[in-house]
């Protein structure tokens, strides 16, 4: 199996701040990599670096085998082929719902309008939405707006998609929706690569979960050795105060 | 004069507790209520001089007696308001001495709020009795110089004609200034060292036209590109449409700074989030601006856009300084010829026709857009 997504020897700087510090990592396909690790550590500013919402500063991005950043990159195409969730949705609050997940098929891949409404019927049908399509984002709860930025992300039919800790700011009673739908995505085969706090989750739907700390990996591996048995201290340390915090 | 008597409630526990002193408000209500009286009878008197003055001046319409009438009576209710609250604050002061403590203090506060409505309609019977004296003024010489409505209304036909051309001016110029001030709006933000240049001349364009009284813009551009022979402006024109197009140009210039500097802020204002995920979803640049960013800043800009409309529709007079035939030239025209300033106040009411439904409008059109899009 070759290696989907690879990041080698990644760096970024916010000026003088380093805050990745040598990434590399592989992500093989149909597999899902939790990236876990204290606020600052990286995880947020790597995912942005994937689809190019920020440039790194040496060394290299491959999607499938071929490379994705630095100069020359056709940066439209890679974010058609990754789609990215955030932690604050971001639906775009002046459209309704339907428009919200049809505007990039029909504006980027030149959909005809009512082949993208087709497809967006299917996806909101999916998470139970279908009927909300004419509401605007601010009517919805937190959780249904991230479903909904799931579903405008799926719209596109990326071959990867990056989460970004999108539970943290939900509520806690909607959480468990929108961790159910993505749990769905990974059992049919998507390629995901998420940030996130929630450690259960993770050790459910992760075949690999990282630890990064300070803009390195501290260490990596499948979830049940990294939760039973983490070999770095740094790692205990995380996981215990994840625990004395009564999340996990 | 003022009833004052402490108080004090006796707890379950058995401990008596210092409760603070009880004020009825007498004192309050009476000084409200003789000067609810003595407001009354000022705007009784200004009216009278109102109404007298109308005798000896220009004859006013007969509708102005009935008004005046309805104004007495209507000035009543000042000190109605008044005579209640003094008959509240005895009623409070009797439950105090009955030690019906609360209710004496629910009866102070409805004195209270008698003597509340006394200022605030009392402030507005003020404004009346002033307006009716300065009206009535310089043996009605006021009234009949700036508010004949004979006049007004003789002249209306050649008023409305003037109006034609400031509504043909705001028109077509806001039109052209919303293109143009967003073109230069877009020009602003264009990133990259390329665009460096072209972006410091959006910004000299905007502090310089921002910076000129538009008066001196429109004398420049009306009086100075025909008299250099600029075209199209200086040949097979008439008069009055050079006029209008060089007038329309110089607001255009002048606004466009003003509505440029606006849609700037409104785009700063779409949070880069909102780019973000537009951009992740693989539109381009442009289309990002075009369905994002554009819509959204068009929402949060709009109430200070039309402010900057209103400004507009009402400096298309200064194009009458000019030569245009336009309202506030046909107006100083009628001036001249009746020695009477009120066609110009004709020529105030017809902007105000148009400007203050234009306010309301925008209101509720920003209203609407939130009832839709925002939640409860």
């Amino acid at each position: 199996m070759s290696t989907f997504l690879e990041l080698i020897d990644v760096h970024k700087y916010f000026g003088d701040n380093e805050v990745l510090r040598g990434v590399s990592l592989g992500v093989e396909e149909h597999q899902v990599v939790c990236l876990i690790g204290p606020s600052g550590c990286g995880k947020s500013t790597l995912l942005r670096c994937v689809n190019a919402l920020e440039m790194i500063q040496q060394g290299e991005i491959r999607l499938d085998g071929e490379r994705v950043s630095g100069r020359g990159v056709d940066l439209n195409a890679l974010r058609q082929d990754v789609g990215i969730v955030f932690q604050s949705f971001n639906l775009f609050p002046h459209m309704s719902v339907l428009d919200n997940v049809t505007l990039a098929p029909t504006k980027v891949l030149k959909l005809h309008q009512s082949d993208a409404v087709d497809r967006a019927h299917a996806l909101l049908d999916r998470i139970g939405m279908w009927e909300k399509r004419d509401d605007y984002p601010d009517r919805l709860s937190g959780g249904q707006q991230q479903r909904v930025a799931i579903v405008r992300a799926l719209a596109m039919q990326p071959r990867l998609m990056l989460l970004d800790e999108i539970t943290s700011a939900l509520d806690p009673e909607l959480v468990a929706e929108v961790l159910t739908l993505v749990g769905e995505l990974a059992r049919e085969g998507m390629t995901m690569l998420i940030a996130t706090h929630e450690m259960g989750f993770a050790r459910d739907v992760a075949s690999k979960v990282v630890f990064l700390y300070a803009g390195q990996i501290e260490e990596a591996g499948p979830p049940d050795q990294m939760f039973r048995d983490p070999h770095s201290e740094r790692t205990r340390t995380f996981l215990r105060s994840i625990i004395e915090a009564k999340r996990m | 004069m003022s009833a004052v008597v402490s108080s004090s409630v006796t707890p379950p526990g058995g401990q008596r507790r210092k409760v603070s002193r009880f004020n009825s408000g007498l004192t309050r209500a009476l000084i409200a209520e003789v000067g609810a009286v003595i407001l009354t009878v000022f705007t009784w008197a200004g009216l009278r001089t109102f109404q007298n003055s109308l005798e000896i001046g220009a004859p006013g319409p007969q509708i102005a007696l009935g008004i005046e009438i309805a104004l007495g009576l209507l000035v009543l209710i000042v000190p109605a308001y008044g005579a209640r609250a003094i008959v509240r604050s005895r009623q409070a002061r009797h439950l105090a001495f009955e030690r019906r403590i609360l209710d004496a203090r629910a009866a102070a506060e409805d004195s209270r709020d008698d003597v509340l409505w006394v200022v605030g309609l009392g402030l507005v019977a003020a404004i009346v009795a002033n307006g009716t004296f300065f009206l009535a003024g310089h043996h009605a010489r006021v009234r009949s110089v700036l508010f004949n409505w004979d006049l007004i209304w003789r002249f209306r036909v050649a008023l409305f004609h003037g109006f034609v051309w400031n509504v043909k001016l705001f028109l077509v110029a806001e039109v052209l200034v919303l293109v143009w001030a967003l073109f230069v709006a877009v020009i602003r933000q264009l990133p990259g060292r390329a665009f460096g240049p072209i972006r410091v001349i959006a910004i000299v364009y905007a502090d310089v036209f921002r910076g000129i009284p538009t008066i001196i813009v429109i004398y420049l551009i009306v009086f100075g590109f025909p008299l250099a022979g600029v075209e199209p402006f200086a040949s097979h024109m008439s008069p009055n449409t050079q006029l209008f197009w060089l007038g329309t140009l110089s607001l255009v210039l002048v606004y466009g700074a003003y509505v440029a500097e606006v849609y700037r802020s409104g785009l700063e204002g779409v949070h880069w989030s909102q780019s973000a995920a537009a951009r992740s979803l693989g539109l381009s640049q442009w289309q990002t601006l075009r369905h994002v960013v554009i819509p959204q800043a068009v929402r949060r800009i709009l109430p200070p856009l039309l402010n900057d409309f209103v400004a507009l529709q009402k400096d298309t007079a200064l194009v009458g300084l000019v030569g245009l035939a336009e309202i506030l030239n046909i107006s100083s025209i009628l001036k001249s010829q009746t020695f009477n300033l009120s066609p110009v106040t004709g020529a105030a009411a017809f902007f105000l026709i148009v400007t203050i439904p234009f306010t309301r409008l925008v209101d509720y059109l920003i209203k609407r857009d939130k009832a839709r899009t925002q939640a409860g």
